[in-house]
Order: structure tokens, then sequence, then C-alpha cells
């Protein structure tokens, strides 16, 4: 078989394209998630280490009880968790968002290459291969039905999450309050809501949201969890999250362009060419910059993003 | 100019209280893991401060710590986030690497070294232009572009040292070797080498330039005010270029000092991202260059002596990340307390 034909191949579609939703399934998920602190007004540099405590409560405790859906639970609590400290730092206690981003990613690195290493470091576990659900009809579709539609079901509620956000952000009190408190703070405290409070529920989201994101990367893209795994992952996250100016279905595109991107260099591998694996790792990261050269004028981040809310000080 | 006064003095007293406080969560956690905190923490003196060789080792990390730490100073002084250093750092040292035997081959050894220096001081630059031309330009936030500009320069040294800077003959990818008689003239006999004093003139000399001199005083109002700034008739977008181009020369100066000092040479696999961690010190010192020296050198010890120490508790190296993280946390807290209660009185 010619190189070409194994590019087009079925097999190698389906494995291109499933290849390209799994990488681009924890992208989407810290994407989502920073956009909604982002439209709260504070800038995460923490969801790197909120992904990869995700990341490691997820494939600990999907290990330790064989539960997926537990593990889901896990990553997102552990995400929420260090959400929680960055909501006390930063929103309770106004300190600068960038030091504690910042603490609290290297807090993360240290704590999850520690806890590998005392429970990992000599057995190397990994997880069975994760159940799938192919989704009835719609995976019956020739070519990409079966690749698109036959995903571990956390892919699915990922996709819901788009539509549950933007329906928020344009119909709810949620979605109002949030725009409120990233671009004129003073404004929603005159409405009598607690700008506090409204961020710190924003923290708390997308930390949960980075730990999902970080327990599908090592539950279902890897099957195993090492330190630093998330490579880069969350501070991607932000950058999505900044171009899609306040849109959901804006933060998809991006993760999917990534994801495919990363699919398409480990599929021309597969067929038979030689990428370098440096390749493979820097094209996001090329992308990304191409994407903030192209578009980075129209990224609209909120009038307060990064400053903390104090009464009577503006 | 005094350089040390009272001031000085607080500012290095103030950090004290939540070092010695995240010493001690550092204890506990040791010792919630069945590790003696003690042994840990005198393991660490011994070997980073008492032992001769360690003491020498502090000092020469010290020498590619103090250049970031310079670096950052200039670019946080003019209110821009440059966290693209472990990027510059790197890729400037795989050029430096690279290019090192050949050159100090064909030059007299006075003109190669600076002309390798002046090298990674370039490729540096050249990693910062995008971002600084983004920001300054169209405005894109410069934290998440050089940041993102750092995952792309880890990849690139990895692919350089792996196709066109790989040296043939060796079986792992790397660069060719700087002999040791050709690097960087050691002082005394010991392993410290002159890089060390050029790091600290360095920083000093930073200091001086962004708090005494005319252009210290732009960068800082571009820094503290952007929109004053320009009213005052300067022109922003070009000193926002001109210090980014800066900040991350002396960041590649940094890499160039590691290999010429110490390595001679880059593996693929090599990246200590030392950038990160010199942030929360260059914050904790208030971006002072004389008390960044300090935080550098108190940093130093617990790298050279949390390695030593780590391996003899049975522990990975990153655990020194979780200290590094806690030092930042429990002093930007205890800043905030203290700021409170001065307003209270």
């Amino acid at each position: 078989m010619s190189a070409v034909e194994a590019l087009l191949s079925a097999t190698f579609v389906t494995a291109f394209v499933s290849g390209a939703v799994t990488a681009a399934v924890p992208l989407l998920l810290v994407g989502l998630g920073e956009q909604i602190s982002e439209k709260a007004g504070v800038l995460n540099l923490g969801l790197e280490g909120m992904m990869l405590v995700g990341a490691y409560c997820g494939f600990a405790l999907a290990l330790a009880s064989g539960s997926f859906w537990g593990g889901f639970g896990a990553g997102m609590a552990g995400g929420a968790f260090v959400a929680a400290l960055m909501a006390l730092l930063c929103v309770r206690f106004a300190l600068n968002q960038i030091v504690v981003g910042i603490g609290l990613t290297l807090a993360a690195q240290g704590a999850t290459s520690l806890a590998h290493h005392i429970q990992f470091s000599s057995t190397f576990p990994r997880l069975p291969r994760q159940p799938e659900l192919a989704l009835p009809l719609l995976s019956d579709i020739p070519v990409l039905g079966e690749s698109l539609f036959t995903q571990h079901p956390f892919a699915y509620l990922s996709a819901a999450a788009i539509v549950l956000l933007a329906w928020l952000y344009r119909y709810s009190n949620v979605g109002l309050n949030l725009a409120a408190a990233g671009e004129k703070p003073a404004a929603l405290d005159l409405a009598g809501v607690s700008v506090v409070a409204t961020r710190c529920w924003a923290v708390l989201a997308t930390g949960a949201f980075a730990g999902a994101g970080g327990a599908y990367l090592a539950n279902v893209g890897a099957g195993l969890f090492v330190p630093f795994m998330t490579n880069g992952a969350g501070f991607m996250g932000i950058v999505l999250a900044m171009l899609a100016r306040g849109r959901p279905s804006w933060v998809l595109a991006g993760a999917l362009v990534v994801g495919l991107s990363t699919s398409l260099t480990t599929a021309v591998q597969v067929a038979g060419f030689q990428v370098p694996t440096d390749v493979v790792q820097m094209i996001p990261f090329a992308l990304i910059i191409i994407f903030l050269v192209a578009f980075g004028r129209s990224a609209r981040l909120p009038e307060a993003l990064g400053r903390p809310y104090e009464r009577g000080a503006h | 100019m005094r350089l040390i006064g009272r001031a000085h003095i607080e500012a290095v007293l103030r950090p004290a209280a939540p070092i010695v406080i995240a010493l001690a969560a550092g204890g506990l956690i040791l010792a919630l893991l069945g590790r003696d905190p003690f042994a840990f923490y005198a393991q660490v003196v011994r070997r980073a401060i008492t032992s001769q060789s360690g003491l020498q080792e502090t000092l020469v990390l010290m020498a590619p710590l103090l250049l970031i730490a310079a670096s950052l100073i200039v670019s946080f002084r003019a209110g821009l986030w440059n966290l693209g250093v472990d990027g510059q750092f790197l890729l400037a040292a795989v050029f430096v690497a690279a290019q090192a035997p050949g050159w100090v081959e064909r030059m007299p050894y006075w003109v190669a070294v600076p002309a390798l220096f002046l090298l990674a001081a370039a490729v540096g630059a050249i990693w910062s232009i995008v971002p600084a031309l983004l920001r300054a330009y169209q405005g894109v936030n410069e934290i998440i572009s050089t940041l993102m500009m750092t995952f792309l320069g880890l990849s690139t040294s990895a692919l350089l040292v792996k196709t066109v800077f790989d040296d043939p003959d060796t079986a792992v990818p790397q660069t060719l070797v700087l002999p040791v008689a050709e690097r960087l003239p050691r002082i005394a006999d010991s392993l410290v080498h002159i890089g060390v004093p050029i790091a600290v003139i360095a920083i000093l000399v930073v200091h001086y330039v962004m708090t005494r001199t005319s252009f210290g005083t732009r960068v800082g109002i571009v820094g503290h005010n952007p929109a004053a700034a320009h009213h005052f008739g300067l022109n922003v977008p070009r000193l926002t270029v001109g210090v980014l181009a800066l900040s991350s020369a002396l960041a590649g100066l940094a890499g160039a000092v590691e290999i010429l000092g110490v390595r001679g040479v880059v593996r693929a696999d090599w990246h200590p991202s030392y950038g990160l961690m010199v942030v929360p010190l260059v914050f904790l010192a208030r971006f002072h260059g004389v008390v960044s020296i300090l935080f550098v050198a108190f940093f130093a010890v617990l790298v050279i002596g949390g390695e030593s120490a780590s391996r003899r508790a049975d522990l990975p190296n990153h655990f020194l990340l979780i200290m590094v993280a806690l030092i930042l946390l429990i002093l930007a807290l205890v800043e905030r307390t203290a700021g409170r209660r001065a307003e209270a009185l």
C-alpha cells in the first residue's frame, strides 16, 4: 500500500479524527473553564496547576476504584481545591494574580511529582482502556461517524457544556453578573450583588473544568499519570479563552484546530513519514503564536481583568 | 549612592518571617512523609554552605540566576511580564554551546568570548520580538505570548540539538563540547568562574539604570501608567519593544554564562527552567536589585543543598518546587496582613 493510499484509508481517517478529538477535549475543557474566570475579571495563571492536580487526582482515584466517572469527579474536586486557594488568595485577599497563579502552578507541579514519586514511580501503573459510547445512528454515518461519535461519554458532556455555558452567558442572571464582575465590578456591587462571591464561584468553576480536563488527559488520553504531563496545556487554555472573546463555541474551534494539528503529525508518523517528536510538540504552540499574530488585535479582555476588587478603591 | 541603607535591611528582614514559616511548613510536610526535617535541613546547609565544593557550586549557580533576575527586573519595572525567560535562556544556551568550540578555535579567546555573549544576547532578544511587537502595536497580553514562546523555545532547542547542532560523534544527541580549558577563567583555583562577579555587576548596573537614570524613570512611568507616559510624549510602543529586547537579551546572557562557565555542552533533554522560579524571588525583592542578590543566594543554597538532601531522603528533586511555592504564597499573605495592619493604625 502506498503512502498516499495509507493516508486516505478509512482506518486512517478514523484514527486521525478520534485522535484529534482526544487531544482537543482537555483543551476545550480548560479553555471553557478559563473563560468563566476571565469573564469575571480573574486572570488565572494557576490553570496549569489546577489541570495537573486534576490529572493526578483523576488518575489516582480511577486507578484505586476502577471507576472512570469517579476519576472525573476526583479530577474536578482536585482542580476546584487548587481554585479555592486561588479564590481565597486573589479574590478574598486581593493578592497579585500573577504571583499567586505562578505560585500555585509551582506548588502543584511539586506536589504531584512528589505524589507520583511515592505512589507510582516503582510500578508505573496504567489504566485499562476507557469504555466508549457509540451514539446510536450518528456513529453509523460513513467515514466521520465512527470517529466522531464513538468517544468516552465525558467527551459528549464537554460538548454539552458548550451549549449550557453559551446559554448561561446570554440568557441568565449568572452570565450577566459574571460579565459585570469583569467589566465594571463597582456597578455590580451597587446592584447589590457581591463581586467577591461572584468571582469566587467563577474561579471554583474554572478549577472544576480544568480538573476535568486534566483527568481526561490522564485517564482517557494517556491512561497514566506522569509529572508535568499537562506540558503547557493549561497556559494554552488561557490563550484559547482570550482569543474566543467570551464565546464558548470559539473555544471549541480553537481546541479542535490545535487537536487536529497534534493528531495530524502523529497520524503522518503512523503513515510512515519521519516526524521528530519535537516537531509534534512544537506545532500547537506555533499555531497559537500564529493565531495571536493573525487575530491578536481583536482579542478583547474584560476591562477589570487582573485587578482585585476592593470596595471604594476605584 | 548608598548601596546598603535602613530600607535595605528592612527589605531583607521583612521576608524573613515568611521564609521561616515556609521552612517550618516544609518541615511539617517532610515529617508527615516520615522524613526527618532536621536532618534534611542540616544536609541542605552542610552541602550548600559549609562544604567547600558545595559553597563554590552555590556561587556558580548564582551567575545565571542573577542574570535572569536582572532580566526580570528590567521588564517588571516597565510593567511588562516577560514570562518567557526560560525559552530565551535555553535557546541562547543552545546557540552558544553549538558555536563556542569553533569560535574559540578560530578567534583569539578574548574576541571569541565577548562575541559568544553577544550571540546569546541577540538570540534571546530575537526570541522576544514577536511578543514584543504584538504587545506594542496590537495590545496582545505579553504574559501569554511569552509563555507560548517558552514552550516553542524548549522544543525548538531540543530539535536543534538533535539535528543541525548535533555532534555526530556522540551516541546521545548533544552539541559539541567546549573543552574545560576553554571555559570562562576561574578565580583562584576554585570552581567559581568570572561569570559570577560579572553577573553581580550586571544586576547592580541594571538596578542603577532602572532607579537612577532617565531611561529607568521613563520605563517606570510606562510601567505605572502607560496613558500618562503617552501624554508625556514618550514613545510607548518603542519603549515596550526596547525593554522586552533588553530583558530577553539578559536572559540570553544567563544561558551563555551557564554554558561557557559550567557546562560546555547542551544535551537534548536539558532544560533547567530556572525562570519561573526566579520570578517569585524578584517579586519578594520588590524588583530591587541588591535585595534580589540575597534572595537568589538563598534560592541557590536551597537548590544545591536541596538536591542532595532530597536524594538522601529519597524524595524527587521537584520537592523543591513545593518549598518555593510555600515561601511565595506565605510571603504574599504576610505582606497583605502587614499592609492591612498598617492601614488600620
